[in-house]
């Protein structure tokens, strides 16, 4: 099978202009649950097999093979539970919220696939908090499929496949989107995350027992696989990168969007200038930087624009596609607020658990404010980056971190990025009695 | 304010009985609490502490991690105006020194009449229609002032058809008891059965 | 580690390390004499890997990365460096980062000088600060019980404290809260820390969080002299004791891994305010007038001298011998001495003056025969993963805090199985997998039915109370786990009824340790968890009426010590009931109290109190005056714990060192000495001039104690266990007959609560407040037929007295018993308590 045309290629996103997409009717409508019969007429193993084939890769940041991470349940261990990760609260990321308001069957349809395939015997599906039109779309969607027979008691009618969905939703902690600390929160904790190892939740996860943590999107992907084949997605997209994915293009662009594109093959020129995408920068204006995975991401620059939409290719060049957000920034933008924005949403979110990150990203966040109110002195820049440092030795990509999770190391980014680009900017703040000579001292002895 | 009264413990217990393990329930009924008075009071955390088996400072622990709950009476209309990247590309920071102005609060302050609590607050996941911002987590896109004076003046009328402060999603998940299969309890628990289905002609299960 | 395949072989700092599978890397390096900086990490709790402060190069196969050597497993080949460039940055960026909104209040923090912060600071930390900004601030300090003090500005959020709270102590009543970096460490509004074991979270805070409000600004460390001790209590607690100037200021626990792992109960832990009290005996006292002289009949306890004192009690008792003969001379209490004053005592009373009438337990322990002649489980043992616990004794949490914390840890982390066999619920019951509560006085019925493979449960498909499917489920259980082993925690589960019902089970379950042990399995032991501190040294040391130090009885053993103490009694004696009523029969003339307080603590006061009025003179040996020594005639004042020297026996048969650190007041002296110096009043020389002596004669006349040197204590940092007995368990003839209850009657279970109205513990400002007052606590089921709010007076009657007290729901309570706390401040249950009858039945009115 060739890859379709990119007008063809909305997968996930078909039904987003379904006006009643989001109801079972509409759902039925459209080829719903097409993929739950199909799946269901397949030995459990058989669907792992297809999503194996996709080469589906996880859709929530980390950009890992879905199939390979249902693999890591240790054998012989029940019960597994499957959980649904939309958190979605990545600055400049929105998909999920979408798929969750527009399409909740195609996602449910996603989880009983998903149980089915690896014996997952109950499901949570963890709705961002704040998402309050998402979470009833999804309540009155799983209402419908309970009582019409898709989920619950005998899955359409098959005596031995009983799965339960239990809709959940958190209450405003970015750090909760990490898999780790979304199962302490769905344990009723706080949610800071674990260490892993051991705490893979593929085999410590929820209660201590094998969880699949997977993505929305990804989910969401499921239907179209079994309905037509693992290899019919591989053929789309890259050799890495298959099937589409959502990207948000937003920022300072002239027609900012959710777009499902060709994953992989598509370029980042492609998708902030072409009209039928984000279509380009405002009029007047050129293009500063941009981030191209979310605010986690180190920032790229005019020369990374014909890069693919493809994780190796970025990884490679420094970066990552992250959650599929696209934060684009014209010649307008003061970078130092910019980057102050992005590091003060990291010092909110710290959970506080590591002390590097719950003390090192609200001092980052003092000291880039503290130069924003003309009170900066020469060495706070080389001081941010030591601060940076101790966060994530090295300040490489991707990151080595000193801390649990990857969000401390994650303020690291745009410091890094900005800084090294934008040196003068900053300087700029600079009281001008202060001299402008920087030093690379180390910790101050 | 109060205990769960007993509307809201019916659905309570119906909530817990979705979860293998009872304290998994906390958060929703955090919210189910911040519903019925519109902020999470400390007898109704104690309540629910007797609900799911813990002490009173646990559920105080998970409370005061997540931003949502709020432990103080709000105004009737939480405003949270996004400050997220996308959002400060394209003018929150003025958006919210509008907000300010014209409320006369800064953020995390309540209006003298009890009606709006003004917040900045993170992404909010509408970053292409930026700025933005959500009235009770109900989403106001590409905010204008203008569009800001005419919400306030509306949410003085309480005439923006949003439900006061507390309440999420208008449709609750609710699952009649012959098509419930039953919770997965962490421990006893087999191979399920379907698992045992043999590998059709057409899969390979490697 | 020997055996080769229990050993990993890791590298560290370029040496090779033998560490053990599954430690963590910290540990290893640690016992490799390699000491990682760390403030989160505990070797007693689970690791968080919260402070990163322990992030060392660790290789284990790919490459060095950082990673906190407190959370990965040591793994064979691994190596770690915690030299490296890389590690000396990331461990200088954590140290930075704590120290940013750290105060610099050192020299006015309890913590300076011994605070782990402010070490590794002073080793390896910056010169000065890279952060100008305002520091983060909080109310300081504020109370989270009215024991310890919490400052957040100074905490560096390990997770200590509140981890100890909720995985060892099993109180998460301590909780993060708030996030980032404006997360602190706080209790729920108005919702204290009541927990027995807070103080512990004061010791493992590594920085000065949190303090103790009975230590704040007494000391500082360079201050502080200390000794490694025991604390007098059943589980022989392992502690050090600081003094600063002649006067104790500190305990802290010391981690015995066979024993209480460093933790302390706050009761034990605070107790050093009693020994310092004011209140304090310091110098004889005999009955007098007011110039001093003696008067028999003086209604004032006057200060005297010790010769006053000994020659008036010497005089006293060689007059009973003399008119009526040794058996009129009668000892209780001595619990709470040392073995070396128990042994001098029961050779003054048993060799010199010739009586049998001694007992160190007042009616609420158990027969010497059961604590010494069934086969004596240590605490480890009990806490042997995958093994089984039969818990037939009052709550360990109330009675034997560290024990509890023991066992809650047993249960939680190494699977143990805990079979509750008790008349109500306890502090454990939540986590234990049977909970068979049956009526009081039944115990014997289920247990019997629980080893017996045969459950019979009648009509009503109940054995004693306790369900029969329930008991059928236990029984499969223990069954299950019959290859590991068994220990059943013996002692009083209530002191509303007679020994008999207890012993009856032990008898049923030794029964049961015999068949298991003829297959060859590790079978059944038995830890005796008795009140009082040194009960067991009692014991051993022949405190006990027809019972010669060693584990010897009088018949068996009593020529053969004969000879080396010149006599023994002629015949087995009366424990302290039969003392008691021997005493309010006119029987005996002169009565020794041994810190023993019968009006308080006797469950028959009336008995009590009529064998006080009928006793010609009554000689006590006391830390205070008590309510029974109020009324003795001669009083000497004994060296309390931290002014002796001696050693200590623990429920295990654990004996242990106890280590003077301060002098006693005035002129008080230890009880050996006093035993000894009354002996030779008597003419019997003793020649005891040290412990050391007393211990020697132990080793040669006690025949368990053989081969319990001096230097067999010493050799292992937990001492030595006396395991031998010549004692043998003799089950009882018939069962105790239990009478039926009637259908408007509830059946009493009456336990101790740890704090309480003691004499010591009431003498501890901190603590004295925090006793409960007496509730009647029903099962909802019952209280709902009384028809009352919670907290209503109710008249509680049964056929021997009435009482008004507030009743409650309480679930923990079966359906159809009544509990109430034995020791309580405002209320003397006992007055309710028929001693005549095996069991105590009340009626409720309203």
């Amino acid at each position: 099978m060739s890859a379709p045309a990119p007008s063809d290629l909305r997968i996930i996103t078909s039904r987003f202009d379904v006006e009643d997409g989001h109801t079972l009717a509409g759902y039925e409508r459209t080829g719903g649950y097409a993929g739950l019969r199909r799946a269901l007429e397949m030995a459990p193993a058989d669907v792992h097999g297809e999503v194996r084939t996709a080469s589906l890769l996880g859709r929530g940041g980390a950009g890992f093979p879905a199939g390979v991470k249902w693999g890591f349940c240790p054998p012989g261990v029940w019960p597994r539970y499957l959980v649904v990760n939309g958190d979605e609260s990545e600055p400049g990321t929105y998909k999920d919220r979408l798929l969750m308001e527009r399409d909740p069957h195609q996602l449910i349809e996603g989880c009983l696939i998903a149980c089915y395939a690896l014996g997952l015997s109950q499901c949570f599906l963890y709705v961002r908090g704040e998402m309050a039109h998402a979470q009833e779309r999804l309540a009155a969607a799983l209402n419908e499929a309970y009582e019409a027979g898709y989920v619950g008691a005998n899955v359409l009618g098959a005596e031995d496949f009983s799965v339960d969905i239990t809709l959940h939703w958190g209450a405003g902690a970015y750090i909760v989107g990490e898999e780790t600390a979304l199962i302490e929160s769905l344990e009723g904790d706080r949610g800071m995350p674990r260490l892993k190892p051991p705490y893979f939740p593929a085999s410590i996860g929820l209660y201590g027992k094998p969880t699949i943590v997977n993505n929305v999107e990804t989910l969401a992907n499921l239907p179209w696989i079994v309905s037509n084949g693992g290899d019919a997605f591989a053929a789309m997209g890259s050799d890495s990168s298959t099937g589409t994915r959502v990207f948000a293009v937003s920022g300072h662009v002239a027609t900012p969007g959710v777009f499902e594109v060709p994953f992989g093959t598509t370029t980042f020129r492609e998708i902030i200038f072409d009209p039928q995408y984000a279509g380009g920068m405002r009029p007047g204006r050129t293009l500063k930087t941009f981030i191209p995975g979310g605010a986690s991401a180190p920032w790229f620059f005019e020369e990374h624009l014909d890069l693919p939409l493809e994780k190796t290719t970025v990884d490679q060049a420094g970066s990552m596609l992250g959650s599929g957000a696209i934060v684009v920034m014209d010649d307008t933008t003061d970078v130092v607020k910019a980057c102050h924005n992005v590091v003060r949403f990291f010092a909110r979110e710290s959970c506080g658990k590591c002390t590097p990150c719950r003390e090192g990203t609200s001092w980052l966040e003092k000291i880039l404010g503290r130069i924003l109110a003309g009170q900066g002195r020469p060495q706070d820049l080389d001081l941010l980056m030591d601060v940076c440092d101790n966060i994530s030795p090295g300040i490489n990509w991707p990151p080595r971190q000193t801390t649990i999770c990857p969000l401390g190391p994650s303020a690291v980014s745009p410091i890094a990025s900005a800084l090294e680009r934008f040196r003068d900017e900053f300087e700029a703040y600079l009281p001008a009695t202060a001299v402008a000579v920087t030093t690379s001292s180390g910790v101050a002895s | 304010m109060a205990r769960l009264n007993s509307n809201s413990l019916a659905i309570a217990q119906e909530i817990i009985g979705r979860y293998p393990v009872p304290r998994s329930a906390l958060i929703p009924l955090l919210h189910l609490a911040q519903e019925q008075d519109g902020y999470v009071a400390e007898d109704a955390m104690a309540h629910i502490a007797e609900l799911v088996e813990v002490t009173p400072a646990e559920v105080m622990g998970t409370c005061s991690f997540y931003e949502m709950l709020k432990r103080e009476p709000v105004g009737d209309y939480m405003v949270n105006i996004c400050n997220g990247i996308s959002c400060h590309l394209l003018g929150a920071s003025a958006l919210i020194h509008h907000a300010e102005d014209t409320l006369g609060v800064k953020p995390g302050g309540t209006t003298d009449d009890g009606k709006i609590t003004l917040e900045a607050v993170e992404c909010i996941a509408a970053c292409t229609e930026a700025p933005c911002l959500q009235v009770n987590y109900r989403y106001r896109n590409q905010v204008t002032t203008e569009d800001f004076d005419q919400l306030v003046a509306d949410l003085r009328a309480d005439a923006a058809g949003v439900a006061p402060h507390g309440q999420l999603a208008k449709v609750r998940q609710h699952v009649s008891e012959d098509r419930w299969a039953g919770v997965s309890p962490p421990h006893g628990q087999g191979e399920p059965a379907w698992m045992a289905r043999n590998p059709s002609d057409n899969g390979d299960g490697s | 580690m020997s055996d080769r395949e229990t050993v990993v072989n890791i590298t560290v700092n370029g040496q090779p390390v033998e560490a053990q599978p599954g430690e963590w890397v910290i540990a290893a390096a640690e016992r490799a004499g390699v000491y990682i900086p760390h403030f989160c990490y505990h070797p007693r709790m689970s690791s968080v890997g919260m402070c990163r402060m322990c992030i060392v190069d660790i290789d284990a196969g790919r490459g060095p990365a950082l990673q906190p050597s407190c959370m990965v497993e040591v793994s064979e080949g691994m190596v770690v460096d915690t030299t490296s460039e890389q590690t000396r940055k990331a461990q200088d960026g954590v140290l930075e980062f704590l120290l940013l909104n750290h105060p610099l209040d050192c020299p006015v923090c309890d913590k300076g000088g011994e605070c782990p912060l402010q070490d590794q600071t002073m080793a390896y930390g910056p010169g000065e600060s890279r952060f100008i900004e305002e520091k983060r601030h909080f109310e300081k300090p504020i109370p989270v019980n009215s024991l310890v003090y919490l400052d957040r500005e100074r905490c560096i959020l390990c997770d200590r404290c509140t981890r100890f709270a909720d995985e060892v102590a099993g109180d998460p009543l301590i909780t993060f809260q708030d996030r980032g970096d404006q997360t602190q460490v706080n209790t729920f509004p108005d919702l204290p820390f009541s927990s027995y074991f807070s103080g512990n979270t004061v010791q493992i805070c590594p920085v000065g969080a949190l303090t103790a409000v009975p230590y704040r600004f007494k000391a500082r460390p360079w201050d502080l002299t200390e000794v490694e001790s025991t604390y007098p209590n059943p589980m022989g607690d392992r502690v050090v004791v600081q003094a600063s100037r002649d006067q104790v200021l500190r305990y802290q626990g010391v981690d015995s891994d066979a024993v209480n792992w460093g933790w302390l109960t706050d009761k034990d832990r605070f107790s050093f305010e009693a020994t310092a009290s004011e209140l304090r005996l310091g110098s004889p006292l005999i009955r007098g007038t007011p110039l001093g002289r003696p008067d028999p009949g003086g209604s004032e306890l006057v200060e005297t001298s010790w010769r006053q004192a000994l020659t008036l009690a010497a005089d006293a008792i060689r007059g009973a011998v003399e008119d009526k003969g040794p058996q009129s001379v009668a000892v209780l209490g001595g619990a709470r001495l040392t073995n070396e004053d128990q042994y001098a005592w029961a050779r003054l009373v048993k060799g010199v003056i010739g009586t049998d009438n001694v007992d160190a337990q007042l009616d609420d322990g158990l027969p010497a025969d059961v604590v010494l002649g069934l086969p004596r489980a240590t605490i480890n043992r009990s806490c042997t993963p995958g093994g089984t616990v039969i818990l037939m004794a009052p709550d360990p949490k109330e009675e034997q805090g560290t024990l509890y914390l023991r066992l809650r840890h047993a249960v939680v982390n190494d699977g143990v199985q805990l079979i509750e066999l008790t008349p109500r619920a306890t502090g454990l019951s939540h986590l234990a997998a049977h909970r068979l509560h049956h009526r009081p006085a039944e115990a014997a019925a289920v247990a019997a039915a629980l080893v017996g493979g045969d459950i019979d449960a009648g009509p009503d498909g109940e054995i004693g109370g306790v369900p029969g499917d329930a008991l059928a489920a236990a029984a499969a259980a223990l069954a299950d786990r019959a290859d590991k082993p068994i220990t059943v925690i013996v002692g009083r589960p209530s002191l509303a009824e007679t020994d008999g019902p207890t012993v009856d089970a032990v008898a049923e379950l030794a029964r049961f340790a015999k068949l298991l042990a003829a297959g060859g399995r590790p079978g059944i032991a038995f830890l005796p968890a008795l009140h009082r501190g040194n009960v067991l040294g009692a014991l051993d040391m022949g405190l006990a009426p027809g019972l010669l130090p060693g584990r010897v009885s009088l018949d068996d053993g009593g020529s053969a010590l004969a000879q080396l103490w010149g006599a023994v009694p002629a015949a087995p004696g009366a424990d302290a009931r039969g003392i008691l009523k021997a005493a309010a029969n006119g029987h005996i003339d002169v009565l020794v109290l041994l810190g023993a307080d019968p009006l308080g603590d006797f469950p028959d006061q009336d008995l009590a109190n009529a064998a006080l009025e009928a006793v010609g003179t009554i000689i006590a040996s006391d830390l205070f005056l008590n309510p029974s020594s109020a009324r003795a005639h001669i009083v000497f004042p004994a060296a309390g714990f931290g002014e002796r020297q001696g050693t200590h026996t623990n429920m295990e048969g654990r004996v242990t060192r106890e280590r003077q650190i301060v002098t006693s007041p005035g002129t008080a002296r230890a009880d050996w000495a006093i035993a000894t110096e009354l002996a030779r009043m008597l003419g019997a020389d003793f020649g005891f001039g040290s412990p050391e002596d007393v211990w020697e004669e132990i080793t040669r006349v006690a025949p368990s104690h053989r081969d319990v040197s001096q230097e067999a204590i010493d050799a292992a940092a937990d001492g030595a266990v006396v395991a031998d007995s010549s004692i043998a368990f003799s089950p009882p003839e018939g069962p105790t007959s239990v009478p039926h209850v009637d259908a408007y009657s509830l059946r009493l279970v009456s336990t101790r609560r740890m704090y309480d109205r003691g004499t010591l513990f009431q003498h501890v400002p901190s603590l004295a407040k925090l006793a409960p007052n007496a509730v009647l606590a029903l099962n909802p089921y019952d209280f709902d037929r009384v028809g009352v709010d919670s907290g209503t007076e109710v008249q509680v009657i049964s056929n021997v007295g009435e009482l008004d007290m507030p009743v409650v729901a309480d679930p923990g309570v079966p359906r159809g018993t009544a509990a109430f706390g034995y020791n309580h401040p405002d209320l003397d249950v006992r007055a309710l308590i028929d001693n005549d009858s095996v069991v105590t039945d009340l009626r409720i009115q309203t």
